[in-house]
């Protein structure tokens, strides 16, 4: 393997974990301030995908498709928070299991309802339809790129507004001692809806962003949950920092295994059996690595509780 | 009117009722058991739309159709159910291999016939064969093998192989081996349901393979080629038709164009009845008809055949009614060999653009009159 075919899997690898960052953050907000555990989060992946996809069908623009995403999967978090997720932040974590399950249930068969079952067409722009030459001769795709690019953008803007601004001091405050805050006069439901838009805008977006280069299909957000619930278990629930470092972790572990672990056993074995190993150690290592950081770290690499 | 002709009335009457008895016209009761909802739920919906509309209007059907959701523990519920209280003759609509393989051997066990419109199974090919199972879709490993002699004749040499790691990812790959006779550079099995395949493509980058051969089902296709398309690599692309049905392609677009795929069936093949069934399904259901679809219409036809010849009740008469396959399938000539399974041509197909709609075109035949490898091991 050559260092430029390594550059390239180090690359890819940190642009499925800044995917991954943008679906886990929302996920640990939600759970370190309203301490709710939400299997939803994937539908409102899907949600941001399929509303990016119907804009970018009806207008061509895939800028609007991406304001869509974020708007859709705002407003969907929203409605769910007010309806049904509010009563559940009192019940132990099985009732908020059962109930975000069903969730996904009904976005599921509603997004059906709506669009069909077959799945849709998003497409990336065309500006960015090709590949680019990087530094040292490194053909990679524009748009992976840009997905690198923004999803850092939106990791520096989610720090400092957590850091920097009154909304950000209350969520702190939230995670910190929900009923306090509550007495010293904050609005605190007002302040759970917002927090609970911004996830799901948030995994809106990355569903938007990922659909243009995967499938926008009914259930695509299930199998990203899982890893969302991987990355903030290894991160540390409830840390954004933590988030971050996860899904970075889970990105080029996930990756680099896929690559690396069929070539070393292929070293001492013969070649379809190290590709045959290889390839199911490599579908483990996420979760080898979750076990590994839990033994050393129960709490996660940042986690407090 | 005299002793006489009430005598031979009451005779007339009593053949009558005795003709009807024996049922040629008789009701034959259908439980269709396909994916109806959640991931590929459009496959069960073209097999049933296809079935559908080779049996409207006949009113000798009556069906019982029920939603699997892709779960092999619902649909062996569904299947005892159908069995038991519902009583049906005729079972079909499965799609997955592995919810076939929990139904089938049961259902045909408790002595009703089973007609399979997709998913062909090895097992059920060779030593776990049954008289009442008759496969009209395909031996799983035929897309392969025809893919593979394909790339043989046609000067291929050097291919890259992809499928999903699960039992018919590698099935598959296996019958590609089995008639490919240049030099595989390298095999990746990636996670069944994965949708991020750059690393892979930059495998293939740095690979010396002239062409990719892959194997992956649904929204795993469609993120691969989107992303294919996207990192400038200009190698040949090929594979099996599932990769690149009508529901897909409308997904993956035009970064599908040139890919060559195998199929049985195409909508541009120029067979008797094909043109009047493409018109015919766009004019029912508004969308263009899927592989899947031609087997569901194909498996209503060979239903009706039979029920034409032999009453559903006499399963001796009405297995071998089957087993003619006298009708005019969507494929062109078909027939079944001694397993139950297809003999029929396998053709290669290329992904074009007609207008604005991205779809198949039909290139050549890839395999004549094929039929899969197992049959030797089946005993009926």
């Amino acid at each position: 393997m050559t260092t430029l075919l390594l550059i390239e899997q180090v690359l890819n690898g940190l642009q499925s974990g800044i995917m991954l960052f943008l679906m886990a953050a929302g996920l640990t907000l939600i759970f370190g301030v309203m301490g709710l555990i939400n299997l939803a989060h994937g539908s409102l992946y899907m949600v941001g995908a399929f509303a990016a996809a119907a804009v970018a069908g009806a207008t061509g623009s895939f800028v609007l498709a991406l304001m869509a995403s974020l708007i859709a999967a705002a407003a969907a978090g929203a409605v769910i928070e007010m309806v049904v997720i509010r009563r559940l932040y009192d019940r132990d974590h099985l009732d908020q299991v059962l109930a975000t399950f069903a969730l996904i249930l009904i976005f599921s068969e509603g997004t059906r309802w709506v669009f069909g079952s077959f799945p849709l067409y998003l497409d990336v722009p065309a500006a960015l339809a090709g590949p680019v030459t990087l530094p040292g001769g490194i053909l990679y795709p524009a748009y992976r790129l840009l997905i690198i690019v923004v999803g850092l953008a939106i990791a520096a803007g989610l720090f400092l507004l957590i850091a920097r601004t009154r909304i950000g001091i209350q969520i702190r405050a939230g995670e910190s001692d929900r009923e306090m805050i509550g007495a010293l006069g904050v609005d605190i439901s007002r302040l759970y809806t917002i927090v609970f838009a911004l996830g799901a805008a948030l995994a809106g977006l990355a569903g938007a962003l990922v659909g243009a280069i995967q499938s926008v299909q009914v259930g695509m957000g299930e199998p990203v949950l899982i890893l969302a619930f991987v990355v903030i278990v290894i991160g540390g629930i409830g840390s954004i920092k933590g988030a971050l470092v996860g899904a970075l972790l889970v990105g080029l572990t996930d990756t680099l295994g896929g690559v690396l672990l069929p070539l070393a056993f292929g070293v001492f074995m013969d070649a379809s059996t190290a590709t045959a190993v290889g390839s199911a150690l490599a579908s483990m290592s996420i979760y080898i690595l979750m076990a590994i950081v839990l033994l050393y770290r129960p709490t996660g690499l940042f986690g407090t509780v | 009117m005299t002793l006489k002709t009430m005598m031979a009335a009451a005779c007339v009457a009593a053949l009558g009722t005795a003709a009807l008895a024996d049922g040629h016209g008789g009701k034959v009761k259908v439980g269709m058991i396909t994916t109806l909802s959640g991931g590929g739920a459009g496959l069960g919906i073209d097999v049933r739309d296809g079935f559908l509309l080779a049996a409207k209007g006949n009113d000798s059907l009556e069906f019982v159709i029920e939603d699997d959701q892709r779960k092999p523990d619902i649909a062996v519920q569904l299947a005892d159910k159908m069995i038991q209280s519902e009583k049906v003759d005729v079972m079909t609509g499965i799609i997955w291999s592995n919810l076939a393989m929990a139904v089938v051997p049961a259902a045909t066990a408790q002595g009703a016939f089973y007609l399979s419109p997709n998913a062909g199974p090895s097992a059920l090919a060779g030593r776990g064969c049954h008289q009442n199972y008759f496969n009209v879709s395909w031996q799983n490993d035929a897309f392969y093998e025809a893919g593979g002699a394909w790339a043989s004749e046609n000067g291929i040499e050097k291919v890259f192989l992809i499928a999903p790691n699960y039992p018919a990812g590698k099935d598959g790959m296996t019958g590609f081996k089995r008639t490919f006779k240049g030099e595989v550079v390298n095999e990746v099995y990636t996670k069944l349901g994965q949708t991020d395949y750059a690393a892979e493509i930059a495998q293939i980058r740095a690979s010396d393979a002239d062409t990719v051969y892959f194997f992956l089902p649904g929204g795993m296709g469609i993120s691969f080629m989107k992303q294919y398309s996207g990192s400038g690599v200009d190698k040949t692309v090929m594979g099996p038709a599932f990769s690149f049905d009508q529901g897909i392609l409308g997904a993956i677009g035009e970064a599908a164009l040139g890919v060559k795929n195998t199929a049985h069936w195409s909508k541009d093949l120029d067979v008797p009845g094909n043109a009047e069934f493409v018109s015919a399904f766009q004019a029912e259901y508004g969308r263009l008809p899927s592989l899947y679809a031609a087997q569901g219409y194909d498996t209503a036809l060979l239903l009706i055949s039979a029920m034409g010849k032999a009453d559903v009740k006499d399963a001796d008469a009405f297995r071998s009614a089957l087993k003619e396959a006298d009708f005019q399938s969507v494929r062109g000539d078909f027939a079944f060999a001694d397993n139950h399974h297809p003999i029929q041509n396998v053709y290669m197909r290329e992904v074009v653009k007609e207008g604005d709609v991205v779809t198949n075109k039909l290139v050549g035949v890839a395999l004549s009159d094929h039929s899969d490898v197992y049959g030797a091991d089946c005993e009926m």
